[in-house]
C-alpha cells in the first residue's frame, strides 16, 4: 500500500524531474561562454543591405539574376527577391503589384490585381467554363500623387524567427549574420514560412525544402557581390559589412535616414531602406 | 515494488536508450551550435561550405572585356555603360567553354523594361527617356534601328 506520505513525496519528485530541460544537464563552461563573447566581436564582418527606392525604377534585372544565379526555376511563381510597385492617388488610396514578382518588369502602367476569381462551378465534377484571367486596374496618370518600386529580400535579421521555430535545426544564422537551410536536414514542416513575417520563405518547387535568399553566400564569401546588386544598373541595391566603418553601406546607415519594415516586431532587420513610406508593408 | 509494475518501465527505458543510440549514429559529427549560440546557431556546420561552394554564374562585365572589347568599349561610351552585359546576355557560368555562345535578346520586352513610359515623378524612372510602343515602331524589333551598344549612334 502507498501512503498518502509517500505519493505526495513520489509526485513532487516526478514533477520536478519533468520539469528539467534537458540541457540543463549540459555543464556550461564559463571559459566557452567567454570565448563565445570574444568571437563575437572578433569577427570582423556582419553582411547587411541597402535599398534606395529613389533609384529603383523597375526593371525587375535583379529578380532575373537572382533566378537564375540561384537556380529558382525561372517559370514559377516563387522568388528569393522581388519588386514592389506602389501607386499612390489623389484620393489617398495605394495601388500596389508586383506581377511575376517583377521578373520581366513593369511593362505597362496598369496595375495587375491577380487573378480574376472564377465562379465556383455548382457541380464538383464540372469544368471550370472560364480560365482565370488577370484582372487589370487603369490608373489616370493627373490622379498619382507618387509613385515608386520596393525592391524586397530576406531581411538577414539579427533576431531571425524563422530559425527560433525550426524543430531540427535546419536553418540557422552564420557567424557573419545570414541566415541559411540545410537542405538535407530540412524535413520540409513550413513553420519558418509561417514564422517570417516579411513572407520571404518558400518551398522549393525541386528540393520541397524551405527555400530563402542567402544573400547569395557563394558570392559574397568569395568578395563578389550579390547577382542582384550586381544586376542592378542604377545602385539602387547595395551590400556591404557593418562591422567596417569605411564601407559605403556602413556609412549610408550611419550618415543618412535608414528604416527597416515591420520594426515593431523586434527581428532588428539588417536591410535598410532609403525613402520608404507609410504604404510600404 | 512489483516486477509486472516496473516492466512497462524497463521498456521505456529500453527505448530511450535506442533513441539516444540512433541518435548518435544519425546526427552529423559536426552538428552543434555555432558562435550564435543555442538559439541561432544549432546547425551542422559544413552546410554553410555547401553553401559556399555552389556555383557562381554570373561573371560581370570585366569578364567580357578581353574577347569582346569591341562591344565592352563601344556600350562605355553611351549611357548603357551602366547596364551589365549578363542583364541582356543571361548569365556568362563558364563562357566561351560552357554555353560556347550566350543568348541574345532580341525582344522589345527587354527594352522596355527601362524605356517604356511609366508617369512615376517620384521615382528614378523619371529621368529615363521613354517611347510609347505602341506609337514608335510597333512591330519592330528596337536593334533593327538601335544598337543596344550604342543605341543613338547611326540609328540603323
Ligand atoms: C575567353 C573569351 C570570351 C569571353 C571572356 C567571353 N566571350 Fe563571348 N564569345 C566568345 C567566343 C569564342 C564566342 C563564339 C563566337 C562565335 O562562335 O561566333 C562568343 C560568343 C558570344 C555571344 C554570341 C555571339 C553570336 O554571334 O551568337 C555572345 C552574346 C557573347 N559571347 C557574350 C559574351 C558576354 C556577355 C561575355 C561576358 C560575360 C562574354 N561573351 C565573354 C569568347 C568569349
Ligand atoms: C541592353 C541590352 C544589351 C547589353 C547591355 C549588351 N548587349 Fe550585347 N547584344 C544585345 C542585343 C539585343 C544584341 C543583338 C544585336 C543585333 O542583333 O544587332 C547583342 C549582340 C551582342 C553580340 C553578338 C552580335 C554581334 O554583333 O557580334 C555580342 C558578342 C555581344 N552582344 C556582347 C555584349 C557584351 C560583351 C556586352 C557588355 C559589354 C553587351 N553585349 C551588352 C543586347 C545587349
Ligand atoms: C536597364 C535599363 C535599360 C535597358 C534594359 C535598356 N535601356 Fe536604353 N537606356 C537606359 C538608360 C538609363 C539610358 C540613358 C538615359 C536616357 O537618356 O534615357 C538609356 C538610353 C537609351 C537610348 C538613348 C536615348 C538618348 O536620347 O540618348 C536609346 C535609343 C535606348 N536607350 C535604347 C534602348 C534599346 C533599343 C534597348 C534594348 C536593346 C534598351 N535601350 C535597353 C536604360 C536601359
Ligand atoms: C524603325 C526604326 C526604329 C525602331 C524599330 C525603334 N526606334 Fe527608337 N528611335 C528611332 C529613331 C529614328 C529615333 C530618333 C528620333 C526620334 O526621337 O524619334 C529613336 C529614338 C528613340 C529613343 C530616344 C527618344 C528621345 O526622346 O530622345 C528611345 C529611348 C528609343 N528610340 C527607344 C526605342 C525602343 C525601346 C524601341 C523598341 C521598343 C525602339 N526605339 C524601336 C528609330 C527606331
Amino acid at each position: 500500500m502507498i501512503t498518502r506520505r509517500d505519493f505526495l513525496k513520489k509526485s513532487v519528485i516526478t514533477a520536478a524531474g519533468v520539469a528539467l530541460p534537458l540541457a540543463a544537464f549540459e555543464v556550461l563552461d564559463p571559459k566557452k561562454l567567454m570565448a563565445q563573447e570574444a568571437a563575437d566581436t572578433k569577427n570582423g564582418t556582419r553582411w547587411a543591405f541597402v535599398v534606395d527606392t529613389y533609384k529603383c525604377v523597375g526593371c525587375g534585372l535583379c529578380v532575373k539574376a537572382c533566378k537564375l544565379e540561384n537556380e529558382v526555376p525561372y517559370d514559377t511563381s516563387v522568388t528569393r527577391t522581388w519588386v514592389e510597385r506602389y501607386v499612390i492617388t489623389k484620393d489617398g488610396k495605394t495601388h500596389a503589384d508586383t506581377p511575376k514578382g517583377g521578373r520581366d518588369g513593369f511593362t505597362t502602367s496598369k496595375i495587375s490585381l491577380g487573378m480574376s476569381e472564377e465562379a465556383a462551378p455548382k457541380d464538383m465534377m464540372a469544368k471550370p467554363e472560364t480560365k482565370p484571367t488577370e484582372k487589370f486596374e487603369d490608373i489616370d496618370p493627373n490622379d498619382i500623387t507618387k509613385a515608386f518600386f520596393v525592391p524586397k529580400l530576406c531581411n538577414q535579421c539579427d533576431n531571425p524567427p524563422c530559425v527560433q521555430v525550426c524543430p531540427v535545426g535546419a536553418t540557422y544564422q552564420t557567424p557573419d549574420g545570414v541566415v541559411l537551410v540545410d537542405r538535407t536536414w530540412c524535413i520540409g514542416c513550413g513553420y519558418c514560412i509561417m514564422g517570417c513575417p516579411y513572407g520571404v520563405r518558400f518551398f522549393h518547387p525541386v528540393y520541397h525544402t524551405a527555400e530563402k535568399c542567402t544573400f547569395c553566400y557563394h558570392r559574397i564569401t568569395k568578395g563578389l557581390k550579390t547577382a542582384c546588386v550586381q544586376a542592378c544598373p542604377f545602385g539602387a541595391r547595395q551590400i556591404g559589412n557593418l562591422k567596417d566603418p569605411n564601407d559605403p553601406v556602413t556609412k549610408i546607415i550611419m550618415t543618412e535616414r535608414v528604416s527597416v519594415l515591420k520594426a515593431e516586431y523586434g527581428t532588428k532587420p539588417q536591410v535598410f531602406y532609403i525613402g520608404l513610406d507609410k504604404e510600404v508593408r | 515494488m512489483k516486477n509486472h509494475a516496473l516492466r512497462p518501465l524497463f521498456v521505456v527505458i529500453g527505448i530511450i536508450v535506442l533513441i539516444l543510440l540512433f541518435r548518435i549514429v544519425y546526427v552529423p559529427k559536426d552538428f552543434g551550435i555555432g558562435e550564435r549560440g543555442y538559439m541561432y546557431g544549432w546547425h551542422r556546420h559544413s552546410n554553410e561550405q555547401d553553401w559556399k561552394n555552389f556555383k557562381v554564374k554570373y561573371q560581370g562585365k570585366e569578364y567580357c572585356k578581353d574577347c569582346h572589347s569591341d562591344k565592352y568599349d563601344s556600350i562605355n561610351k553611351t549611357p548603357h555603360k551602366i547596364i551589365q552585359c549578363e542583364n541582356c546576355h543571361g548569365p556568362a557560368i563558364d563562357h566561351p567553354s560552357d554555353p560556347p555562345k550566350l543568348t541574345i535578346d532580341r525582344s522589345r520586352a527587354l527594352c522596355l523594361r527601362c524605356h517604356y513610359p511609366l508617369p512615376y515623378p517620384t521615382s528614378g524612372r523619371a529621368n529615363i527617356k521613354s517611347i510609347d510602343p505602341d506609337k514608335h515602331n510597333p512591330g519592330m524589333e528596337c536593334v533593327t534601328c538601335h544598337n543596344p551598344h550604342n543605341p543613338m549612334e547611326g540609328l540603323r
